[in-house]
């Protein structure tokens, strides 16, 4: 469609979806006047049933555990859709293109403090991992932590050592073992507690990190899958920039 | 001021939209869609406020506090991380429409054949 199909159909449609927005806009409770009851209830049960003290990561990981499988898998098709359309195509092949990669000629200084970013973000990333259930936290926030640790290789130009460093086939592993993992999880709280996703675990003492039943690694297993989809995805999107090339003299 | 959440939530959707409808570059496009898209993260948030109520993290409160609802909060985490598998396949999109097409202008496309 050309921009000025666009513009038009928009002049047309924009003023209908903003009388919609406003009517929505107008059955809104007033700001900071909210008196559902879901969620004073999650704030209630939790601490004292599970003994989890953050009720986000409680709520994701316990209450909507089976809602999380679903957006777990959201994320887990989603990097099949990336992977299939990146793949390398027929009329390609790959060859390093050292040229293009922005960093390459990153100096000394720079990539010492890419040495001393990837250990901390690991450290960081399993805390927020494992600490899910007690503090601001959990497995997608840490997977991503995760994720970027061994994409700090990138800020030190090398590319390829990211490659080594964290094979294809090591990733895909990583999150499929966090996909198969988390709906075991499921599935043991079907053969322990009669209930798909029900907490099949000893709650603990609140405040320690083995409490809130299986919740930690419900963080656990997500983390791995949110780790891994990010790496793939990622070095999907960074093969096509500096590996795969069209194929001299030959049309696609 | 009780209303400045929604109007910022309503003009972070409206500003996305228009970036959606006049982008002349398709990553352009997709980030407006993100800005779209952060415009629900703040209605959700702004929703479950409770004026005066703290972070709904136990660990270092009474557990008589007024807390915020955690549910919204949730949904905002479920949001971001749909954004961000909608923003990777279209991005992937865009990767293959620049090899077929060799432009990344959305007016440049056209019905695949074949």
């Amino acid at each position: 469609m050309s921009r000025r199909a666009r513009l038009t159909l928009f002049a047309i449609a924009g003023p209908g979806l903003a009388a919609v927005l406003i009517i929505g806009f107008r059955g809104l409770p007033a700001f900071g006047d909210y008196h559902d009851v879901y969620g004073l209830v999650v704030n209630g049960v939790e601490l004292s049933m599970r003994h989890a003290t953050d009720y986000v990561t409680a709520l994701n990981f316990d209450v909507r555990a089976f809602d999380t499988l679903g957006e777990e898998y959201i994320l887990f098709a989603s990097v099949l859709g990336v992977t299939l359309l990146l793949r390398v195509m027929r009329g390609e092949d790959e060859e390093y293109r050292a040229a293009e990669h922005g960093m390459s000629g990153s100096s000394d200084a720079v990539r010492l403090a890419a040495l001393l970013l990837i250990p901390s973000l690991i450290a960081l990333g399993v805390y927020l991992v494992i600490h899910g259930a007690l503090t601001p936290g959990g497995g997608f926030q840490g997977g991503i932590v995760l994720a970027a640790a061994p994409a700090a290789i990138l800020i030190a130009g090398r590319y390829l050592e990211l490659k080594v460093l964290c094979p294809t086939r090591a990733i895909e592993a990583a999150e499929g073992i966090g996909a198969l993992g988390y709906c075991l999880l499921g599935l043991g709280g079907l053969i322990f507690a009669s209930v798909y996703f029900k907490n099949f675990l000893p709650a603990g003492n609140p405040g320690q990190l083995l409490s809130a039943g299986f919740m930690p690694l419900n963080s656990i297993a997500v983390g791995l899958e949110v780790m891994g989809a990010f790496l793939i995805v990622w070095t999907a999107f960074l093969d096509q920039a500096l590996l795969v090339r069209r194929r001299t003299g030959e049309a696609t | 001021m009780s209303f400045l959440p929604y109007a910022v939530a309503a003009w972070l959707f409206g500003v996305g939209l228009w970036g959606v409808v006049s982008s002349r570059h398709m990553v352009r496009t997709i980030i407006s869609l993100a800005v779209v898209q952060s415009a629900t993260y703040v209605l959700l948030l702004a929703i479950g406020y409770r004026s005066g109520g703290q972070a709904p993290i136990a660990a270092d409160i009474p557990p008589v506090a007024k807390l915020v609802d955690p549910t919204v909060q949730v949904l905002v985490l479920t949001d971001v991380v749909i954004e961000a598998t909608v923003s990777a396949l279209l991005l992937a999109l865009v990767i293959q429409a620049h090899k077929r097409f060799g432009s990344v202008d959305p007016s440049d496309l056209r019905p695949l054949r074949d």
